[in-house]
């Protein structure tokens, strides 16, 4: 009976999540009808096109479909997982808080992956695949030096793809964290507080920080390789480094500092404090930790604490500023590696020469 | 003095230790048709991307329209129209659209810019295909729409980079007319880019030859053919027949007639292959020629005055480089 009604309802928001898309893309129809339209006869500035047009160019290419399908497909698995199977998981799991809502993102029955596992490791791919080819193909069509000998600043071009990758990337997070929210409203017959909200609003938004990170990265591939194969293949051989062997050679030189049984409480805090800095530096071990913060309020620190820090203290959740306030470190840290990739993109594009072809 | 277009002056441009453009100090006046000529890799490009600021300039300066490009490129750009070998434009998007788009990006509003564009997709003759998507175009159309792009902004100035490359001869026939018309209408300035001697020859008023990054000589054709060829400004190409007929009449062989030849009076230079002659003079031998060839009892098939085309100045200029070679 429950799994008909999950049903219906997931069903239901498909429904009401094509329309939203649809008119999303109309709202771009100019340029998809060459429709002379008759309203504006506004000067409309020579960036908005372009962002205009990138953005229809992404949601029209096949490329962003199939991830868009991927990811909605993966996100509406797990939901259905979660609340069909683990909902007495869901409501019983008291012991430590009581946010439903936000256990719907992490939370799951083991078979498939939760929400925001979903999201950690699909976002990057979605952010490589939106930027690999930003310059390189308009290089390799000649389209280059055709718009840069209109008068357009150059870093115009660069902002213009940057900018429509996080438009097109906020509104299908958006999407998909209000279509969690809707189906977790429908099933769980109660709305969520106004904190849990707040926090799966902040996850979002961070969530599209990381994803950025990663179409920053690879429009600085595009700039620097001329096929855009190549530059798509160092932003993956970039992610597969910090997902696979970054952890192996961070443990291995972990384990070299490893103190004995006996060692001092400092020489135990140092190995710590050693183990958790090594990590910051990977993008996805920040996210992480961004994501435990925000999604799980009981999470009270997120690098070593000393048994005196830990006197007194009472395990209950934290309230929302604080969390965030934990994560600040690990916000600023994705923010800054964003701004890295940007600045290097521009050192490289805007002395560049543009010849027509190759 | 008639208003200058295009001031180029000590323009310089390494890379590494190659030199691309050296030391390059050209004017083009307003409303000229201007060919740029020289083989491929002569700098002919890399000159192009300077005037607009899309490569950096080493030394020297450049000023288009009284602008100068490197201070103020956004300026430049907006009166400069560039039509860069090898166009290229948004394959998804349709013919119009992507006019339409370049009108944006230069801030024209919709409405005019949805006119003009509809009128220069009529001067160029792609008014039939404007609603087909650019990926169906034939290269002579995607040039044609190339030069309604650059068109659309109304522009001062046009650059156009090898345009008429991989065009059959037709196309290239009535693209070039097309930009002679365009240009003598409106009065804007052309400076054309070609390594085809006989396209540049059609088109332009005044020439310029580029080889290694360095002009080396630029003015009306027929005035390029008098600064190269001053040692021998004439050239006389005849043919002989022995007349068989009267054997007892031809007295001299033909090595004495050459020699004759060569003493007729600022004659510097004889050729013979057979029955082929070139002669080349200091003033006009003609009579004298005819003459002496009639009297050394052989007949004159033929005998012309031979005109320098942009063909013979490349050559020679060719030639020139190889020997300093």
């Amino acid at each position: 009976m429950k799994n008909k009604i999950v049903k219906r309802a997931t069903s239901k928001l498909t429904a009401i999540k094509l329309p939203k898309w649809i008119s999303h893309i109309n709202s771009f129809s100019l340029f998809k009808n060459g429709n002379l339209g008759s309203d504006s006869s506004l000067a409309l500035s020579p960036f908005k096109a372009m962002v205009q047009k990138e953005i229809t160019d992404h949601i029209r290419n096949w490329r962003f479909i199939i991830l868009f399908a991927l990811i909605s497909l993966a996100c509406m698995g797990t939901l259905f997982a979660t609340l069909s199977d683990g909902m007495k998981v869901l409501v019983n799991d008291t012991t430590e808080n009581n946010f439903f809502f936000l256990n719907l993102f992490t939370k799951s029955d083991g078979t498939l992956p939760a929400y925001f596992v979903f999201v950690g490791f699909l976002g990057p791919l979605f952010g490589i695949s939106l930027g690999f080819d930003a310059i390189s193909s308009e290089q390799n069509r000649g389209t280059l030096s055709r718009v840069l000998a209109q008068p357009i600043p150059r870093d115009s071009i660069l902002n213009a793809k940057f900018l429509a990758g996080i438009i097109v990337i906020s509104v299908m997070f958006f999407a998909l964290s209000f279509l969690v929210l809707g189906a977790g409203l429908l099933a769980l017959g109660i709305p969520p507080t106004a904190e849990e909200f707040i926090r799966i609003m902040v996850y979002t938004v961070l969530s599209i920080v990381y994803v950025s990170f990663w179409l920053n990265l690879s429009i600085l591939f595009s700039v620097r390789f001329r096929q855009s194969a190549t530059s798509a293949l160092s932003g993956i051989a970039v992610w597969l480094f910090f997902t696979i062997f970054y952890p192996l050679i961070a443990n291995l030189i972990i384990k070299g500092y490893e103190p004995s049984k006996y060692a001092s409480p400092k020489a135990i805090y140092f190995y710590e404090k050693l183990k958790f800095y090594l990590v910051q530096i990977m993008p996805n071990e920040l996210f992480d930790e961004i994501t435990s913060a925000i999604l799980v309020p009981s999470v009270r620190s997120l690098g070593p604490l000393t048994t005196e820090q830990m006197q007194g203290a009472i395990p209950s959740s934290l309230p929302l500023g604080q969390s965030i306030l934990l994560v600040w470190p690990q916000f600023t840290g994705l923010l800054a590696l964003t701004l890295l990739c940007f600045l290097f993109s521009y050192l490289l594009f805007m002395k560049r020469e543009i010849r027509s072809r190759g | 003095m008639a208003e200058k277009s295009i001031e180029i002056n000590g323009l310089t441009k390494k890379y590494g230790q190659h030199v691309a453009v050296d030391n390059l100090t050209l004017s083009i006046d307003k409303g000229e048709i201007f060919g740029l000529l020289g083989p491929n890799g002569a700098g002919k490009s890399t000159t192009i991307l300077m005037l607009l600021g899309l490569t950096e300039v080493d030394s020297g300066s450049v000023k288009v329209c009284g602008i100068d490009t490197t201070r103020h490129p956004l300026e430049v750009k907006r009166k400069v129209g560039y039509l860069p070998e090898d166009v290229g434009f948004y394959n998804d998007y349709t013919g119009l659209q992507n006019l339409l788009y370049v009108a944006r990006l230069n801030n024209i509003p919709l409405e005019q810019a949805q006119k003009t564009a509809l009128r220069t997709l009529a001067e160029v003759g792609l008014e039939e295909e404007m609603e087909k998507k650019v990926a169906s175009y034939s290269r002579g159309m995607r040039q044609r729409l190339g030069l309604a792009d650059v068109l659309i902004k109304n522009p001062e100035v046009i650059i156009l980079d090898e345009p008429t490359l991989g065009l059959d001869p037709e196309g290239v026939k009535k693209f070039l007319q097309l930009i002679v018309e365009l240009s003598r209408k409106k009065g804007i300035t052309v400076l054309f880019s070609s390594h085809h001697l006989h396209q540049v020859q059609q088109l332009c008023d005044r020439v310029g030859i580029f080889v290694k990054g360095k002009l080396l000589a630029e003015g009306k054709i027929s005035s390029l053919a008098e600064q190269l060829f001053s040692k021998n400004t004439f050239t006389l190409e005849g043919g002989i027949t022995p007349m068989d007929e009267n054997p007892n009449q031809a007295s001299d062989s033909l090595e004495e007639v050459v020699n004759k030849m060569k003493r007729i009076k600022e004659v510097s230079l004889v050729e013979v292959d057979k029955d082929h002659f070139v002669v080349e003079s200091k003033k006009d031998v003609s009579a004298e020629l005819s003459r002496l060839i009639v009297n050394s009892g052989y007949g004159l098939a033929y005998l012309s005055k031979k005109k320098y085309g942009l063909d013979d100045i490349y050559h020679q200029y060719f030639q020139e480089e190889e020997k300093r070679i």
